[in-house]
């Protein structure tokens, strides 16, 4: 089932105009160029593209957890009425875990090897209130409760290597939901498990994101993903925007030549089938320090023309609907009707 | 946890067996080596006589078994050490087993101040190293340190000497105790206490070097980890992140050099405790050498390989209470 595409507009997170440097002693590499986005409350947006898009980058820019070699500069960033344009160490420490958390790819990675569950559970959870340890320690077994592990009184003393790939996925989960944040940041959350358990996840996070009335940005490459958690998507290339809108609109009528061809190499490709073969995008996507002058996608692109060389195509808000593209050249929606 | 007891049992079981077995190869390894080495106690004492005559060393020989067959003196020998007796030593006039254990004490002494003082400071200047990486204070501190590494302890230590005792008169010159003056039992750990710091701080520089060097690595590539960023995520601060989350992994391979060292702070032992006239088990192994006083030489070797065992041992269980993936299991 799609999540209803009919959500309330209340914006909880506003992201105008962020750009991410690679800065360099020959120059610096935009690596993301001038992004702009939006989550309301109780809305997923999925960001998705290949590896290499932005996507991750996006949302560690956002949390501000970026190597030091990366910049970030950005128009506007506020999330909960909160300036976070360029926060100061202590503003974003305020803001990490307790409004905004995050859900990273790889959770036997992202757990510290050598600490219990309950003692990271317990540090996420009083870090952000004023309770006792034994008050802390109820809270760290209701929010196993809630990611659904059970026996949760048990785990609480075990290690990560002791746990399965989902269940410290679920534990991952427990440790971001422990601030009562709003807005959480998935990146990738279930790359890294098999097929059955991240089936599982997805469906604790749409739930989770369900019942909390949470904000979600949830970043991956995988289209059916998307369909299944999203209610918006924007499509990233080479740094870039290059569609958004309500999944529904984007995945059935795509009108970027790139989302098509997102679309079209998907394996049992619902929309458009070409025999049994996979279609893929001819050429690869450009470094970010060797980009065209004109559209980033161009030199891959059948529709092409001599504007697209030139001028980088801006995202603009179609007239009369909900959907935002960059392209001077896209396909007729009648195509897909 | 009655389980894991259990296991632990089980496993210090099998860790005592393992420790026989080398310690038996350490034995019978080191008599025969021993022998090996042309002429005997014997030789030495007609050596410094001057007047001994070839019948006189032969009854010498024989009196201390010196003529048997290799093999039969290494029965006797292996039966004794059984029995927990590790020989006599003719020229102290005393057994090896007290010899060994009078001296024991001042060696342990230096060690254990020298790897403490070494790991926490080599540890904290890595630390600081990694954190302030590239900068300024990290080269200094990886310059002053390689000059500790490349200085040889002997020349630390006569430097130290030199320094706070001869010019400034600090500190004393060497020995353990003021000799000659009588002290309450505080006085007297005051008083060891000050004879102590030169010979631990000249050993321990050496080892500062290589702890810091490693702590800073350690460091670094544990701050690249993912769950650091973690950390980070939850809304931690800087000094959380590495104290609470960062230093306990950074530590790791620290305590597993502190292991792989022990065995070589036992040598250094050897010239601190010669320039510092330390009464150590270091200076008695010396000693027993040039008056190839077999026994004692043999009874050295087996109490401090008996000793590296048991630290090696305590350093085993620290690393599995420290990281919980290495379980203990045969």
């Amino acid at each position: 089932m799609m999540p209803n595409a009919s959500v309330p507009r209340e914006s909880l997170l506003d992201v105008e105009g962020l750009s991410i440097l690679i800065k360099d002693k020959r120059g610096d590499v935009r690596a993301v160029e001038d992004v702009s986005f939006s989550v309301a409350a109780g809305e997923t947006l999925a960001l998705v593209g290949e590896s290499g898009a932005g996507k991750s980058l996006t949302a560690l820019a956002l949390m501000r957890l970026l190597p030091k070699t990366l910049a970030v500069e950005a128009k506007r960033i506020t999330l909960a009425g909160k300036d976070l344009t360029s926060p100061s160490e202590l503003d974003i420490r305020k803001v990490r875990g307790s409004i905004m958390a995050m859900i990273f790819q790889d959770p036997l990675s992202a757990l510290n090897p050598v600490l219990t569950v309950e003692r990271q559970l317990v540090e996420a959870i009083r870090l952000h209130e004023t309770i006792s340890r034994s008050d802390a320690r109820a809270r760290a077994l209701e929010l196993l409760d809630m990611v659904r592990i059970p026996a949760a009184a048990a785990r609480l003393g075990e290690y990560p290597h002791r746990l399965s790939g989902g269940m410290r996925q679920r534990v991952m989960i427990a440790m971001a939901l422990a601030g009562r944040p709003r807005l959480i940041l998935a990146d990738e959350p279930t790359t890294a498990l098999d097929v059955t358990i991240s089936g599982q996840i997805l469906e604790l996070l749409k739930e989770l994101q369900r019942d909390l009335g949470l904000g979600m940005l949830f970043i991956t490459h995988d289209l059916h993903v998307v369909r299944s958690v999203a209610h918006r998507v924007a499509v990233m290339y080479s740094g870039r925007v290059v569609e958004s809108g309500t999944v529904a609109d984007v995945f059935e009528r795509p009108r970027h030549p790139y989302t098509e061809g997102l679309i079209q190499a998907r394996p049992h490709g619902s929309f458009v089938t070409d025999g049994h073969r996979l279609r893929e995008i001819a050429g690869t996507v450009p470094v970010p320090s060797a980009r065209p002058p004109g559209c980033a996608f161009e030199p891959r692109c059948g529709r092409a023309e001599a504007d697209c060389r030139q001028i980088v195509p801006p995202l603009v808000l179609e007239p009369g609907t909900a959907r935002s593209l960059a392209c001077f050249h896209p396909l007729q929606q009648e195509q897909y009707a | 946890m009655t389980a894991l007891n259990r296991h632990l049992l089980h496993y210090l079981g099998w860790r005592l067996l393992q420790s026989l077995v080398v310690i038996t190869i350490v034995v019978i390894g080191s008599f025969m080596l021993l022998h090996l080495v042309p002429g005997d106690m014997v030789d030495v004492l007609g050596g410094q006589r001057g007047d001994m005559d070839a019948e006189l060393m032969a009854t010498l020989r024989a009196r201390y078994g010196l003529d048997q067959p290799m093999l039969v003196q290494l029965f006797h020998y292996v039966t004794g050490v059984l029995q927990g007796d590790l020989g006599y030593s003719f020229r102290n006039s005393n057994t090896v087993l007290s010899l060994v254990l009078q001296r024991l004490p001042a060696t342990i002494l230096l060690v254990v101040c020298s790897v403490a003082v070494a790991v926490f400071i080599g540890t904290l200047a890595g630390v600081f190293a990694a954190r302030h990486v590239h900068r300024p204070i990290d080269v200094i501190i990886s310059m002053v340190v390689l000059i500790f590494y490349a200085t040889p302890v002997f020349m630390t230590g006569l430097g130290l000497v030199i320094i706070f005792s001869v010019k400034l008169k600090l500190l004393p010159v060497g020995g353990l105790i003021t000799p000659g003056v009588d002290m309450t039992t505080l006085q007297l750990i005051g008083d060891v206490a000050r004879h102590m710091i030169l010979p631990v701080l000249s050993l321990s520089l050496f080892y500062i070097a290589i702890y810091a060097r490693l702590a800073r690595a350690s460091m670094l590539q544990v701050l690249n980890q993912d769950y650091i960023r973690t950390a980070y995520a939850k809304g931690l601060g800087t000094s959380h992140v590495i104290i609470g989350h960062a230093l306990r992994n950074a530590l790791l391979p620290v305590v597993t050099m502190v292991g792989l060292q022990i065995a070589e702070l036992f040598g250094g032992a050897v010239l601190t405790e010669t320039i510092f006239s330390l009464p150590g088990v270091g200076r008695l192994a010396y000693d027993s050498v040039f008056e190839r006083d077999y026994p004692l030489i043999l009874g050295v070797l087996l109490v401090c390989s008996f000793v590296i065992i048991l630290v090696n041992l305590i350093i085993d269980l620290i690393y599995t209470l420290l990281d919980p993936r290495v379980e203990v299991s045969r």
